[in-house]
């Protein structure tokens, strides 16, 4: 990869994730140069956090790796980790973007040798496993990050702990003198594609999430069931580390809902299925998967993926949104509401439920630096006031992988097009 | 023709349209996507009189059922906790709509006539305009005798302790049941209420009319 100097003609590309990494690919390979912001020490965003894909239920090592080899192989990306985009001044063609480096305090000639790692002893938090377990404060933000290489917690640095990484690393590697800095980049465009956060369960106050261990969201049953994740791959409860095998999925937990979320985050229902082949295939025996649900949205071509789980019978469907989830005193959380097939009340225990949380665009509540035209929840509207910035994947609507993707192209051909007129008035 | 056959003639097949019309908040039923949250989250859901819960009143009146729903117990045990308000994902306002159904069934005529909420809430009505005071003497008794003289015996002598434990604290004027206190202001009161009963039976008038 070969440092360019950034021009008018250049794409700035924020965020790393599977839309990021998409724009900034496909804008390069049509020969244009692009710079790739990533906030995380790592590229491939919620998309590397996944356990599998739906709807072929393959792992997202697979289209990460076809990504990052694409990425290798061109030298027209450059791409800055722990990176925040802070200001962006100027006009369509003619931006200057400010980002502020964070320091990784280890330099390329690491080898990930893992030698840091074993010699610090200070455990920190792991956001990969979204705070479910630690991991030591020199570490691989995950197995296949990229860029390959270690990151010291910046907890350790001042304290024996940074010397003795330092001590242990036989390619000097560890540099503790690097420092937070903000670099000026030049851009003719800008794509947008920030990503999305999981919905701050804690909020849908009946659910009980953060007061009952047992209640978990979305996102941390993938990392409960990756064999990379904080369990090794087994689906065990929280609370107590017991086999979790009568599993709940609480469907719409903050989406369409005007308290929290007012869209419908598209992906959670296909989730919730997918997430039932998890359960079948972590117990085949006994897993049990129920589903509450409101109307399962399985959009597109997903019809038949929905019909597969509706014959499984270890899976069932309850057609009601959970009113108040409570805890009984073997820790069990118990789901109350009402079936609308019927109206009946329920009271039903389960192992662990687990709260298909909505998607909330990062961009929310974040001061885009310049002034970025969004719907009501949040999401990057495609308006001519927002200059040459476009929104892309999560930062503009609610989608899986697939659609992110070719929203990330569609953003892609956009930037494309401002900075080709900006290289032909220059010509 | 009644009132009742009158307006269900016009609104035939179309209940919706009428609860939307005559129910004060009706023109929220449609909104309801029947998630089930203001059923799971009700306080009274529990009782038995609860019969149908407000996302079930609500298909019901979309499916045409007018005569159940109307002559329906059920929007009466609305206690208005509110419960469901705070948690309606569409922000139906279920407590006020319970109540609107509720109004529109008894101004009808339809609403069940020994239902507790409904009783009650006449016979405070008459008890607070009439002397522009609440005499709770009279309208506690009012309620346990409702079905009869033996059930009010029976009804009070299971609050007797209460009663006597109220008399000895001076908390119960066993002489307010020969008249009892007034405002100082009785016809004014009157008055005021007749104008506001008139401009608002004028206005229901022209709604059932209309």
């Amino acid at each position: 990869m070969t440092e360019h100097v950034a021009t008018n003609e250049t794409i700035l590309v924020v965020g790393g994730g599977i839309s990021g990494m998409t724009a900034a690919l496909e804008a390069a390979e049509t020969g244009k140069n692009v710079v790739l912001v990533e906030k995380n020490p790592a590229l491939g965003g919620r998309t590397s956090q996944l356990y599998r894909y739906f709807p072929k239920l393959c792992h997202p090592t697979c289209g990460l790796e076809i990504n990052l080899r694409r990425l290798k192989n061109n030298p027209r990306v450059r791409v800055l980790t722990l990176a925040e985009v802070t200001g962006i001044e100027g006009s369509t063609g003619n931006y200057t973007v400010s980002v502020k480096v964070k320091p990784r305090y280890v330099n390329e000639n690491c080898t990930a040798c893992g030698d840091c790692g074993r010699a610090v002893e200070t455990m920190v938090d792991d956001p990969f496993n979204y705070n479910l377990g630690q991991h030591k404060a020199a570490f691989l933000p995950n197995a296949m990050a990229y860029p390959q290489r270690y990151v010291l917690d910046p907890a350790i640095i001042g304290t024996p702990d940074a010397d003795k990484a330092k001590a242990a690393c036989k390619y000097g590697a560890i540099d503790l003198d690097m420092k937070e800095e903000t670099i000026q980049v030049k851009a003719g465009a800008v794509v947008w594609a920030t990503g999305w956060q999981p919905y701050d369960a804690a909020k849908i106050q009946p659910y009980g999430y953060g007061r009952f261990k047992n209640v978990i969201t979305s996102v941390e049953f993938e990392r409960l069931a990756d064999i990379h994740g904080p369990t090794g791959g087994k689906i065990l409860r929280p609370s107590d580390g017991k086999e979790a095998k009568n599993i709940a999925f609480i469907q719409c937990a903050g989406s369409r809902d005007e308290n929290h979320l007012r869209h419908c985050s598209r992906i959670c229902c296909m989730a919730s299925l997918k997430q039932t082949h998890y359960v079948r295939e972590k117990y085949p025996e006994d897993g049990k998967s129920t589903i509450y649900y409101i109307d399962i949205r399985a959009i597109d071509r997903f019809e038949d993926f929905y019909q597969k789980v509706q014959a499984d019978p270890s899976v069932t469907f309850i057609k009601s949104k959970v009113a108040k989830i409570t805890e009984d005193e073997h820790g069990n959380a118990v789901c109350h509401g009402v079936d609308t097939e019927g109206y009946k009340r329920y009271t039903t225990p389960h192992d662990l439920v687990v709260l298909a949380v909505g998607m909330e665009p990062s961009v929310k509540g974040i001061n885009i630096p310049g002034h970025i035209v969004a719907d009501s929840s949040g999401f990057i509207e495609a308006d001519p006031a927002n200059g040459a910035v476009f929104g892309a994947g999560c930062a503009s609507n609610a989608l899986d992988v697939n659609r992110a993707v070719q929203s990330a192209t569609a953003a892609a051909l956009r930037a494309i097009q401002v900075v080709n007129k900006v290289a032909k008035a220059e010509a | 023709m009644s009132a009742n056959t009158a307006l269900a003639e016009k609104y035939r097949n179309n209940f919706l349209k009428e609860i939307e019309e005559q129910v004060e908040m009706g023109d929220w039923v449609k909104m309801c996507m029947q998630c089930g949250v203001c059923s799971g989250s009700c306080p009274t859901n529990f009782q038995s009189a609860w019969e149908h819960p407000p996302q079930e009143l609500f298909m019901m009146i979309r499916a045409g059922k007018r005569e159940e729903v109307l002559t329906s117990s059920s929007m009466w045990n609305c206690t208005s906790c509110y419960n469901c308000i705070v948690r309606c994902p569409r922000k139906l306002p279920i407590t006020h709509i319970m109540h609107g159904i509720a109004e529109y069934a008894h101004r009808l005529g339809m609403a069940p006539k020994m239902q507790p909420t409904r009783f009650f809430s006449g016979l405070f009505w008459k008890n607070c305009t009439h002397t522009g005071r609440v005499n709770e003497l009279k309208l506690s008794m009012g309620l346990y005798f409702k079905d009869g003289l033996g059930a009010g015996i029976k009804e009070g002598m299971k609050m007797k302790d209460v009663a006597i434990g109220l008399l000895k604290a001076k908390r119960l004027n066993p002489f307010e049941l020969f008249g009892g206190h007034k405002c100082k202001d009785q016809k004014g009161i009157q008055a005021m209420l007749k104008k506001a009963y008139e401009i608002e039976r004028s206005r229901k008038a022209a709604k059932m009319a209309g």
